[in-house]
């Protein structure tokens, strides 16, 4: 699969949907400090593109608010893409990420279970 | 044995470029009973035609198979062509080789295996098909237009000039509608009631017009010519005879707490009420559910001042029955609820309003008496920003995927009046696209920009949030200049998107018109006959078809007018001859089929059978070809196989399974 | 009927006049795809199905049925559409009795501005009956004339 088909299928949004209304940079809480902003998140994914988007600071910028996803009247979901950007980039550093013997050693009796496996969730896909 | 003849078109490149109309003709020689076959790019061109009329003469056709288009586009002119020829109209069948066939199919074996298998299956149909004489019924020469806005006037007004009887049917006091609403109209900017009244009044005083306000349709039977229409006239509590228009009943009524719902639910209104100053007819109702008398029988204040004893608290709803050869839907639009808009803070904030409630402020009857005010201090706004596309090109659930159509020049309007009347009010419109094809219509938003000062900024507003000093917080982006703008208003409008009115469900199953997702009703095709209903008798005036202005509202209502004159002028029409018939030897009289007829189609009569050299009488059911419309419930509902539908009767059905299924 | 790579099953689509057929024509008109499997029959309602249609087209090899008529409440014909829904929940019931598949038959409501959706159903029915192969089982049953 593809970057484009990846994204795609993790994000579940059909880029062709958006009518480029800007609703979701309107609501989006760190658009100034994001350097490729939610309504050009499809556009680099329509282009071909995802490299870019997945090394972009707009990526780590996202606030995974929401507001982009509830709002987009196209149900384009900006957040979703964005978030598929991140896993991909995640999946792709891959070592990056915890492995399951590395777990005991960063274990101490204040850790929540919960945190520990959202962690491991998260970061080992 | 038929003498069958068989034309395949090729419709230009439409057919033959996906369908080897060439190898159908070969095969369609090769099927039983066909004595000629041939094509030709064009067979509905009068060459094509020509060449019909030759084949059916020269191989003394007994009958016929256009593989073409679909039947609903070319069937009636084969059958004609066939009838001027001397064949039996009913003797014609058409194989859709092209929206069932060439259209969604690439590959030409697969299309043209397809092609064939459609052409014997209408091959093997027509070897079955009867000559059928298709019957006359008389038409009522009379319309009914459901909905008194201005598409319902101008319909009923076109009709009426022709000299035809319109009965309008409004369900609310008055007639007028949504354009009554409207404060000023583009892009003339002429003042919407001093366009409408004189209408109003010319249809109210027309001697063919006759208006039914607080009424609704109760009940619809019958087809197209013959309509018999149920009509509720609800209690108005006032005599239309004696009232005089007044109005003292309404100065003096007590209860004066009521939503008002011409101004929108902006201010209050009595009991007793006219909707609107020029309201037609000028003769208040009582609102049941606010009125003292009614509820609780105590006060009768309106009946005491009223000088003429209009007043009736005894009225009560009254159904009369009329008969109608045709009737028009103009039920109209209404704005859509924005409850599942909560970022835009409509009803949380009472500055934040729709267009339409704009329109009343701005209107000189309206709950402000004309005024711009903010409605929750009632000072001046000095910063207004409007909101496009609100609910509107939405595919998510909230909103209505269609362009309402009218917003972009509205907006221009409102942006445009509010400048030119407060100077020092400045205006900021968001939009998404500015969709402004139309006449002087793109001028009139240039005029907006260029000579009012309307600041357009492209990007939808993702948030309004009220401030604690009672100011808006309006979170927008400028996409042009790729930045997120915050910006502090006093006032925000929202150009909500239109919906069609909430009974035009209820209205299109009574008359069996197609509705679709949307609920706007469906037209028979959607390019050339866009103002009639597939069901024939049923026409379609203004917003309830689609999106529209009232220019194009009106044009549509004559449009729908022209129509209906059109059927009202036949003194006979033809029926369909595709009836139900009872094989009187098969028949057992079992009444099965007449507890499915929709129509009352079918009785009973006691009848002298010979089966079989045994002579009795028996209880057969008959079948009122006027009445039959064709539908074939009764058909699968007859237990002994007694009933069935000319034109597709049961042995023609099965012979096109086998045809398919060969 | 052997299972080949080329079969194509034959589908049986009754189309109802009013509705369905004129959905199927804005199929068409737009241009939305479905398999040449399936070939329409027009009848004036839904209604007017009888369910030995129906079971003569499976008798002579089709692989699957399709009925279309008008959304409920929106018949022509005011209740044509409700006798067809209740004739074919009865038909269906036992055609699993007869042999047949209950995915080789189907009762869906397209209207008139529904092009859309009758492409899709087609698709879809097409490919479930592809997944469910050749209607042999009927196949002792078929009338081989």
């Amino acid at each position: 699969m593809n970057k484009v088909e990846e994204i795609k299928t993790i994000s579940g949004v059909n880029p062709l949907k958006c009518m480029k209304c800007g609703k979701c940079s309107a609501s989006c809480p760190s658009f100034n400090e994001m350097d490729i902003k939610p309504h050009q998140f499809v556009t680099y994914v329509i282009n071909d593109d995802v490299e870019a988007l997945a090394n972009s600071k707009s990526a780590w910028k996202c606030l995974s608010c929401f507001a982009c996803i509830e709002r987009c009247p196209r149900d384009v979901k900006p957040g979703k893409v964005i978030d598929a950007a991140r896993q991909i980039l995640i999946r792709q550093r891959g070592q990056e990420g915890l492995s399951a013997d590395e777990i005991p050693a960063l274990l101490d009796e204040e850790t929540p279970q919960q945190l520990l496996m959202s962690a491991f969730r998260k970061y080992r896909r | 044995m038929r003498r069958i003849g068989v034309f395949v078109c090729h419709c230009g490149s439409n057919i033959a470029a996906t369908v080897d109309v060439k190898k159908v003709v070969e095969m369609a020689l090769q099927e039983q009973g066909v004595v000629h076959a041939e094509d030709y790019p064009y067979m509905c061109s009068e060459a094509g035609q020509v060449r019909i009329a030759e084949a059916i003469r020269e191989h003394q056709l007994t009958g016929m198979v256009v593989c073409s288009c679909s039947p609903r586009m070319h069937e009636a002119t084969f059958r004609k062509c066939a009838e001027r020829n001397g064949l039996n109209p009913y003797l014609v069948e058409i194989a859709n080789i092209r929206e069932h066939c060439s259209w969604i199919h690439k590959d030409m074996a697969e299309a043209t295996e397809k092609a064939v298998i459609l052409m014997r299956a209408a091959v093997a149909k027509v070897h079955l098909n009867a000559p059928l004489q298709a019957g006359e019924s008389a038409v009522t020469k009379r319309a009914l237009v459901i909905g008194g806005g201005i598409a319902g006037i101008q319909t009923a007004l076109d009709i009426a000039d022709a000299g035809y009887k319109v009965d309008i049917v409004e369900k609310e006091p008055s007639i007028g509608g949504r354009m009554s609403q409207l404060d000023k109209t583009f892009p003339t900017l002429d003042c919407s009631a001093c366009i409408l009244t004189p209408k109003m009044v010319e249809a109210a005083s027309h001697e063919n017009i006759t208006i039914h306000t607080w009424s609704e349709v109760e009940k619809v039977s019958g087809f197209v010519g013959n309509f018999t229409v149920d009509i509720r006239k609800k209690a108005r509590y006032v005599d239309m005879d004696k009232c005089t228009g007044c109005g003292v009943c309404q100065e003096k009524c007590p209860s004066k707490k009521s939503l008002n719902e011409f101004n929108r639910g902006l201010n209050t209104r009595s009991a007793i009420y006219t909707p609107f100053a020029q309201a037609i007819p000028n003769v208040p109702v009582i609102d049941a559910t606010a009125c003292i008398k009614l509820k609780t029988g105590k006060c009768g204040i309106c009946e005491k001042f009223c000088q003429v004893g209009a007043i009736n608290y005894a009225q009560t709803d009254e159904i009369i029955t009329e008969q109608y050869g045709a009737i028009v839907v103009a039920t109209g639009f209404d704005t859509i609820k924005l409850d599942k808009y909560g970022e835009y803070a409509y009803g949380h904030s009472k500055d934040v309003i729709t267009s339409l409630e704009l329109e009343r402020i701005m209107n000189a009857a309206g709950p402000t008496k004309g005024h711009l005010e903010r409605l929750s201090d009632g000072k001046a706004p000095k910063e207004i920003v409007f909101i496009q596309c609100v609910g509107s090109r939405c595919s998510d659930d909230r909103g209505k995927p269609y362009c309402s159509k009218i917003c972009c020049m509205y907006t221009a309007k409102h942006a445009m009046l509010i400048r030119d009347k407060y100077p020092d009010t400045n205006v900021t419109v968001f939009y998404i696209d500015v969709r402004t094809p139309g006449k002087n219509f793109d001028e009139f938003y240039r005029r907006a920009v260029e000579d009012y000062g309307v600041n357009y900024i492209k990007g939808q507003v993702g948030k309004v949030a009220p401030q604690p000093d009672g100011s808006l917080l309006v979170h927008g982006v400028d996409l042009l200049e790729n930045k997120q703008i915050l910006k502090k208003a006093d006032m925000v409008v929202l150009a909500t998107a239109i919906e069609p009115n909430a009974d035009v469900r209820k209205i299109a199953t009574m008359l069996t018109a197609s509705i679709d997702t949307n609920n706007f009703l469906t037209e028979a095709h959607p390019k050339l006959r866009p103002v009639e209903s597939p069901t024939a008798g049923v026409f379609l005036s203004g917003v309830c078809q689609g999106p529209k202005d009232i220019p194009e509202t009106v044009a549509q209502a004559g449009a729908a007018a022209v129509k209906v004159i059109g059927l009202l002028a036949k003194d006979k029409l033809k029926t369909n001859p595709c009836t139900a018939k009872a094989d009187e030897l098969r028949c057992n009289g079992c009444s099965q089929c007449a507890n499915v007829c929709p129509y009352g189609a079918i009785s009973y009569e006691t009848r002298l059978v010979n089966d079989h050299g045994i002579r009795e009488d028996r209880r057969i059911a008959v079948v009122n070809s006027a009445l039959c419309q064709g539908c074939g419930a009764c058909t699968v509902t007859c237990p002994s196989g007694a009933m069935d539908l000319q034109g597709f009767s049961n042995r023609q059905l099965i012979a096109e399974v086998d045809a398919i299924c060969r | 009927m052997p299972v080949t790579e080329n079969w194509k099953p034959t589908i049986v689509a009754f189309c109802c006049n009013w509705c369905s057929y004129a959905g199927a024509d804005l199929a068409g008109s737009s241009r939305l795809a479905y398999p040449a499997d399936v070939k329409i029959i027009k009848v004036p309602c839904s209604c007017r199905v009888n369910p030995m249609f129906i079971l003569r087209a499976f008798e002579k090899g089709a692989d699957g049925v399709i009925l279309c008529g008008c959304h409920p409440g929106d018949c022509h014909y005011s209740t044509g559409n409700y006798y067809a829904r209740r004739r074919m929940t009865l038909l269906f019931s036992m055609l699993d009795y007869l042999g047949v598949e209950e995915g080789r038959t189907r009762v869906e409501w397209v209207s008139a501005a529904e092009g859309v959706k009758f492409s899709e159903t087609m698709n879809s029915f097409v490919e479930k009956v592809r997944a469910l192969g050749p209607n042999v089982r009927l196949g002792d049953l078929r009338c081989k004339n």
